[in-house]
């Protein structure tokens, strides 16, 4: 009887996958603040960054023009041709087909849908599926998923499991991002055993992600640099790599190479691309431009150049 | 703690037979980093003279000798060559200034002095850390992080017990010894001239000190704040120049306590040079410490504990967990983790703002190290270090590790002193106790664990100074920080450093 409480069933999975050290983790993550990042490693790092970003709209008045105007965007952030396009925009199922006619078919930025009733993931299963199907229908390539951190806390982790599988079925060809919500998990054991409980059950190529950039807390880099190890001892066990995609809270150029230097480090050259490392973020990307631009002129733009405001798309 | 298998294993272990190349970690140059150097000025002079009686005065010898960078071998200043004479006039100055001004001041106006050290070595901390990092060899990184700010730290904490010295011992008075002899290693110049001469100045002392012949600049760097801060003349007085001249400091009789950190051996023949005196004495010797890595640790802090313990400072340091005492169990993943993390600490420039492992403080340390390093092969140990591109000119060495180690080993019992990890393996806690404390050290060790009721009793078991509980190498003022067995006697820093700096009366 013991062994089937819940309880026992999150103590194994810890003791399978290992504890985090809060304490340690943070004192990691404070060294890569103080790598110093300049001249033409800066651009790269800027450059890579742009290519790695998941330019997201996720509001209740989203519109289709709106989202016209993201994927614009999203195919040209900035007039220099030597700045590339985003890895793709990331838009409620509602809005995949206004995002598939702005972009076209033939294009190099991706759609990448939030479904299973996100941010909450309050819905019946069945409601879920359903809608992850839908959005795969309309055009998606990618979709986002939440996992059931109701089961998770109370230590359904089979449902939990059972539910990416679920998930995972039937997205298709789409690549599957598996949301934690990080902050609802709250502690890095948890995050460290909920990426294991994921990574199980999806392929080669998806992602694990933060948080879904609804709730207080998101992308840290002490959070990133759990589900980065996670990823790494899982791909030196099983030879199959996860990408990670932080989201949410990231809002600065500075931010964002911090992070990289995270994946350098951690992960190394293999995951410093966009098929393996993206950025849910919105505001960003206005501020990696202004620092390409910074390190082209010498000078800082003034601010009306680059908007500060994700609405400005 | 199991390591990472699920129930597909056999699987996949199958394809990887087939033909599948085994997973590996690419830490190559995709993104590599620019240059960085740190720019601020350290505002070195061609020539340093002796500070003596609140003046700097030539040496009587009239000789110098030159401090150089061991990072690129080139020369950075001159530095006077100190005597006997000179000792004799530092030893002068130093009992005038007690008897007239610094013995008989209220505690309360001391204290105003030390924390006005404290703001100006705040105030010139990029300085002192750039100047710091010439003299040493160590990175910008840890001298402008740790090093300056600790310096400041300890000025900061003593000055605050200046004025409170009739509650340090309840029921007994505190008196000042009157001059006492100072005497500090080249691993932490700056920290160790501030951690020796704070507690000091504090308890009414005045101060006749030695910096080591390989970093001797930030002391003398430091007489100049002594000046800006008006401290009365002969309070501290800084005498550079060889290792004999410090062996005539401590012989001095005028000398009324005796403090120093550096080598067991040169510890043992000063002991020996003052029986029978009734000088007082604190000794800060070597350290073989034990890191000891539990199975249910969280391995990856673990290792980030174990690269601090090691390969901070290039391992020069004390109290270096120079030992890694791993479970068997978690030995084989505890490994394959270090090494990972060993191939992205950035060997390189110590002036690079991303350099994370600097130059070894001189050609003699260099090779010292290098013989350890045959030792270690030698004596059948298996050597692993990270790929390295070693710069063409300064005394570099690659972080390194050295596994299958027995404690019959040479490198296993002596103090290399540098970024050389002897890693041993343990079934047992009592096991663990028993090779962690089978030294002739004790100065400190670390726990990692999950269970908070082994550390405590890990703590009461071991034998050495400081125990760290799932971190390594961590310091405060209010912390004492001293050995067992031949690691030393006496601590320093927190309430008990500071009454070795006085008489109870």
């Amino acid at each position: 009887m013991l062994a089937n409480s819940p309880s026992a069933a999150l103590a194994r999975l810890f003791d399978e996958v290992g504890t985090v050290d809060c304490v340690g983790v943070e004192e990691r993550v404070a060294k890569y603040t103080t790598r110093s990042i300049k001249k033409a490693s800066k651009v790269k790092g800027l450059k890579l960054a742009v290519s790695m970003v998941d330019l997201t709209t996720l509001e209740g008045k989203d519109t289709p023009g709106k989202v016209a105007s993201l994927c614009r965007k999203a195919l040209r952030p900035h007039e220099d041709p030597g700045v590339p396009s985003v890895a793709a925009v990331c838009v409620y199922p509602a809005m995949v087909r206004h995002a598939r006619k702005a972009l076209g078919s033939d294009t190099a930025v991706r759609i990448a849908s939030v479904a299973t009733a996100f941010p909450s993931g309050q819905a019946p299963l069945k409601t879920r599926l359903a809608e992850v199907k839908a959005a795969v229908a309309d055009g998606a390539d990618e979709i986002d998923m939440v996992i059931n951190r109701g089961a998770y806390l109370a230590g359904e982790l089979a449902e939990v499991q059972d539910e990416i599988a679920a998930v995972s079925a039937a997205r298709g060809d789409a690549t599957l991002k598996v949301i934690l919500e990080v902050s609802e998990l709250e502690t890095y054991d948890n995050i460290r055993a909920a990426s294991f409980l994921a990574m199980r059950v999806i392929r080669e190529g998806d992602f694990i992600k933060t948080s879904t950039g609804k709730t207080s807390l998101n992308a840290t880099l002490g959070n990133n640099q759990v589900m980065l190890e996670a990823i790494r001892d899982f791909y030196l066990d099983t030879g199959v790599a996860i990408g990670m995609k932080p989201a949410g809270g990231i809002r600065t150029a500075k931010q964002s190479l911090q992070f990289l230097i995270a994946v350098k480090e951690t992960l190394g050259d293999a995951w410093l691309t966009n098929e393996r490392y993206r950025f849910g973020a919105s505001a960003l990307l206005n501020d990696l431009l202004r620092q390409i631009e910074t390190q082209k002129t010498g000078a800082y733009q003034a601010p009306y150049y680059f908007s500060d405001a994700a609405e400005s798309y | 703690m199991a390591t990472l298998t699920t129930d597909k294993k056999p699987a996949r272990s199958a394809s990887r037979a087939n033909g599948r190349p085994r997973p590996e970690l690419i830490f190559g140059d995709l993104w590599e980093f620019d240059p960085a150097p740190e720019t601020a000025d350290p505002k070195l002079k061609p020539r340093y003279d002796l500070f003596i009686g609140g003046k700097f005065v030539a040496p009587a010898s009239g000789k110098y000798f030159d401090s150089i960078n061991p990072a690129n071998e080139q020369k950075l200043a001159e530095l006077a060559v100190g005597g006997a004479a000179d000792v004799d006039a530092a030893y002068q100055a130093a009992s005038k200034a007690f008897e007239s001004v610094w013995g008989k001041m209220p505690g309360k106006e001391r204290g105003k002095y030390l924390f006005r050290i404290a703001r100006l070595l705040q105030d010139r901390a990029r300085e002192f850390a750039v100047a710091e990092t010439m003299d040493n060899g160590k990175p910008i990184r840890e001298t402008r992080d740790f090093d300056v700010p600790m310096a400041a730290a300890h000025f900061f904490y003593h000055g605050g017990w200046a004025d409170k010295l009739d509650y340090a011992a309840p029921g007994r008075r505190m008196a000042p010894l009157g001059v006492v002899a100072q005497v500090i290693p080249w691993n932490f110049p700056l920290l160790m001239l501030s951690w020796k001469i704070a507690p000091a100045l504090a308890a009414g002392n005045c101060v006749v000190i030695k910096p080591a012949t390989n970093t001797p600049i930030n002391a003398v760097k430091l007489a100049e704040i002594f000046q800006d801060a008006g401290l009365p003349p002969g309070v501290v007085n800084v005498i550079t120049g060889p290792g004999s001249t410090g062996g005539l400091m401590m012989a001095h009789p005028s000398a009324a306590k005796i403090a120093f950190t550096g080598s067991t051996e040169v510890g043992k023949v000063i002991m020996r040079s003052v029986a029978g005196t009734e000088k007082k004495m604190t000794m800060e010797l070597g350290g073989k410490a034990a890191n000891i890595v539990f199975d249910d640790a969280p391995i990856d802090q673990a290792v980030e504990g174990i690269v601090n313990g090691i390969f901070f400072n290039q391992g020069q340091v004390c109290c270096a967990g120079s030992r890694l005492l791993v479970h068997e169990s978690v030995a084989d993943l505890v490994v394959s983790k270090l090494k990972n993390r060993l191939r992205v600490l950035r060997v390189g420039d110590p002036l690079d703002k991303n350099t994370d492992v600097g130059a070894i403080v001189s050609r003699a340390q260099l090779d010292s190290i290098q013989e350890y390093l045959d030792i270690g092969v030698k004596e059948g140990a298996e050597m692993w270090q990270p790929p390295f591109r070693r710069p063409a000119k300064g005394f570099f060495l690659p972080p390194t590790i050295f596994t299958g180690v027995t404690m019959s080993h040479r490198i296993a019992r002596e103090e290399i002193f540098g970024p050389v990890l002897s890693i041993l393996t343990f079934r047992t806690v009592e096991e663990a106790i028993e090779k962690a404390n089978n030294t002739a050290y004790g100065l400190s060790a670390g726990v990692w664990t999950d269970k908070g009721s082994r550390i405590l009793k890990m703590s009461t078991e071991l034998k050495a100074g400081v125990v760290w509980a799932n971190t390594f190498n961590k310091f405060d003022p209010t912390s004492p920080f001293g050995g067992y067995k031949e690691s030393g006697f006496g601590r320093e820093g927190g309430r008990q450093g500071l009454l070795d700096y006085a008489k109870l009366v």
